[in-house]
């Protein structure tokens, strides 16, 4: 059994080494000194000081309000694209280009949306944010959804029309509800990218209105405080769960 | 033009998908309260006809009645004409109750009237105590009845099979071929059953149109196409057949090798010919035998014996069928004998 043997250790050297940083910034968040980089005790004391950290409360819900208003518009509009590549088209190309905003480098796109807010004068800010958000999520939404869809009965909807339903009732009765585990999925998706999403958002946000991950930037230019240890573990936390909620209900699927 | 008798009328339709002719001027008349089948080869027409009908496909050329109205200007949902779909394409997140109860929900009948009848039908195929289940909780056979069930709650004109067995393991499949035919009955709805499976068609159809290449070879009921097949693709195709090449002569066909063999049929005198005998018309005599040979092989089954004849002169074996097991010892010299009458003289 030694080949069993091996392939046990490499599981674990890869689990060290994509787990240890966040294990230690986990831990470090619980510290009680004020040093962020030695371990003298364990407490609450940060989680309680980013609580009263204004700025920090107004990046999260800068960064709520995006990732919220996003995910409801790529949900939609993801949703719509994937059933319209899937039903009016078999251009491999029409579909690589619709969907390779969700693989295009961030950096790419932001300047992209930089420029182009800029020849046709839109303010930047948050609304921008908001937009760029809705372009990459409206991607990963359509590419969730499409990978549902083949592995739908296409004859469904024929069958609802066949028993008398009209196209927007099939729509809604049928298309939607057999596709919703990949619309959820999708839309967990494109709230945990939206919601960490830096380089876009430096790029296209005004001064006025910084979404959390700058907020965390700006922190971090002076030295890292156990503060930000606290805040990157609450967000490791709820990605985790998005990420988990998203399994789940993709598991589901499979049971139907 | 219209004839009560008469339910649906097909007239000159054709349909090509690019090069392929998918249909060429099909005509074809089917009774009302008939168990029609549209059989042949995958690829030869009958699910582009069906689609046709259910309203997801649109011929070139050609017209449909369905009860003396014109079928290709209705949109498919507002056709009195339902479809059992061959994957049953029951709706995965409705109860089999509500899936069931679909189709006349949309129509907007009463509630109370959908649950009678959605109870009525759930009684009559016999899933009334699944009515909450989910679809995937079904068997195969169980989803085919629900699949049964939702379409012909509607009660359609006509109802639209698409290989309704083809999914059910062989013992089910018997099951469900009385079950259709009854439930045809039962209901009074004229039913088209399009299959590949012979068998299938020949043991529930009243009539049956064989289709080849886009083209209706022939139509009629099963007993016809077994004893007078049209065309040499119709023989071939229905039950199983000894066929001698050679060309027309006035008894029958001159078949290199071994000489004339009797037939009746409708190709002319010279033409090139094919002659086609069942196994279970030819009979072993002792004296006055057509082809002369010896018995290579047999298999029993039960009822029947194939005995299996190699034929001095003819590259194929003749098969033929006795009664019972076989009595006949292999490797033993045998006279092969058939009437004129039995043996079908087909244009190749």
């Amino acid at each position: 059994m030694p080949k069993r043997r091996w392939t046990g250790i490499t599981f674990w050297l890869v689990i060290v080494f994509l787990y240890l940083p966040i294990l230690v910034l986990i831990v470090m968040s619980f510290n009680s000194s004020d040093s962020p980089y030695s371990l003298s005790g364990l407490s609450m004391r940060w989680y309680g000081e980013l609580l009263n950290n204004e700025a920090v409360i107004e990046g999260l819900s800068n960064t709520l309000i995006v990732a919220v208003g996003a995910t409801a518009a790529s949900t939609v509009l993801g949703t719509l694209l994937a059933i319209g590549l899937h039903r009016h088209t078999r251009s491999k190309l029409l579909e690589a280009t619709a969907l390779s905003p969700a693989i295009m480098p961030d950096i790419v796109l932001a300047i992209g949306l930089l420029t182009l807010f800029s020849l046709i004068a839109i303010p930047l800010g948050l609304h921008a944010v908001l937009l760029a958000h809705i372009v990459f999520g409206t991607a990963f939404v359509a590419a969730v959804v499409k990978a549902r869809m083949g592995q739908i009965d296409n004859s469904l909807e024929e069958a609802s029309l066949d028993l008398g339903a009209g196209q927007v009732s099939t729509l809604f009765r049928v298309t939607i509800p057999t596709l919703a585990p990949g619309i959820l999925a999708g839309a967990l998706l494109a709230f945990t990218l939206s919601l960490d999403e830096f380089v876009i958002a430096f790029f296209t946000n005004g001064p006025s209105s910084p979404t959390l991950p700058i907020v965390i930037y700006s922190m971090v230019r002076f030295g890292v405080t156990p503060e930000i240890n606290a805040l990157a573990s609450i967000l490791v936390v709820v990605s985790f769960a998005t990420v988990l909620l998203a399994q789940r209900l993709t598991r589901l699927t499979d049971a139907v | 033009m219209t004839n009560t008798e008469h339910l649906l009328e097909i007239e000159g339709v054709s349909r090509s998908f690019g090069s392929l002719r998918a249909l060429d001027d099909v005509n074809l008349t089917i009774r009302r309260n008939e168990f029609f089948a549209l059989l042949g080869p995958s690829g030869c027409g009958k699910t582009t006809l069906l689609r046709i009908l259910a309203g997801f496909d649109y011929p070139d050329a050609g017209a449909i009645t369905l009860s003396g109205q014109d079928l290709l200007g209705i949109r498919p949902n507002r056709r009195p004409v339902n479809l059992m779909f061959q994957s049953y394409a029951l709706f995965p997140h409705m109860s089999v109750e509500k899936n069931v109860a679909y189709g006349l929900e949309r129509e907007g009948v009463p509630k109370g009237e959908v649950r009678d009848r959605v109870h009525e039908v759930l009684t009559t195929v016999g899933l009334l105590d699944r009515a909450p289940q989910r679809p995937h909780q079904l068997s195969g056979g169980q989803r085919q009845r629900v699949a049964l069930a939702r379409a012909i709650v509607k009660r359609p004109l006509l109802l639209l099979l698409d290989e309704p067995l083809s999914a059910l393991d062989k013992q089910v499949r018997g099951e469900m071929q009385l079950e259709l035919k009854r439930l045809q009955h039962e209901f009074g709805i004229t039913f088209v059953v399009v299959t590949h499976d012979q068998e299938e068609a020949m043991s529930m159809a009243d009539r049956i149109a064989v289709m080849n290449e886009g083209r209706i070879e022939q139509v009629a009921t099963p007993v016809d196409l077994y004893r007078r097949p049209a065309s040499s693709f119709v023989g071939q195709f229905i039950g199983t057949g000894n066929f001698f090449h050679g060309s027309r002569t006035e008894g029958g066909v001159e078949v290199p090798g071994v000489g004339e063999l009797p037939g009746t049929g409708q190709c002319e005198v010279g033409k090139a010919a094919q002659l086609l005998v069942r196994p279970e018309s030819i009979k072993v005599v002792s004296e006055g035998a057509i082809l002369k040979g010896t018995v290579v092989d047999s298999h029993f089954y039960g009822g029947a014996s194939i005995l299996v004849v190699r034929v001095p002169g003819l590259a194929e074996p003749v098969f033929i069928s006795r009664p019972g097991s076989e009595d006949i010892a292999r490797h033993g010299s045998l006279g092969l004998s058939w009437d004129a009458a039995h043996g079908f003289v087909l244009e190749t």
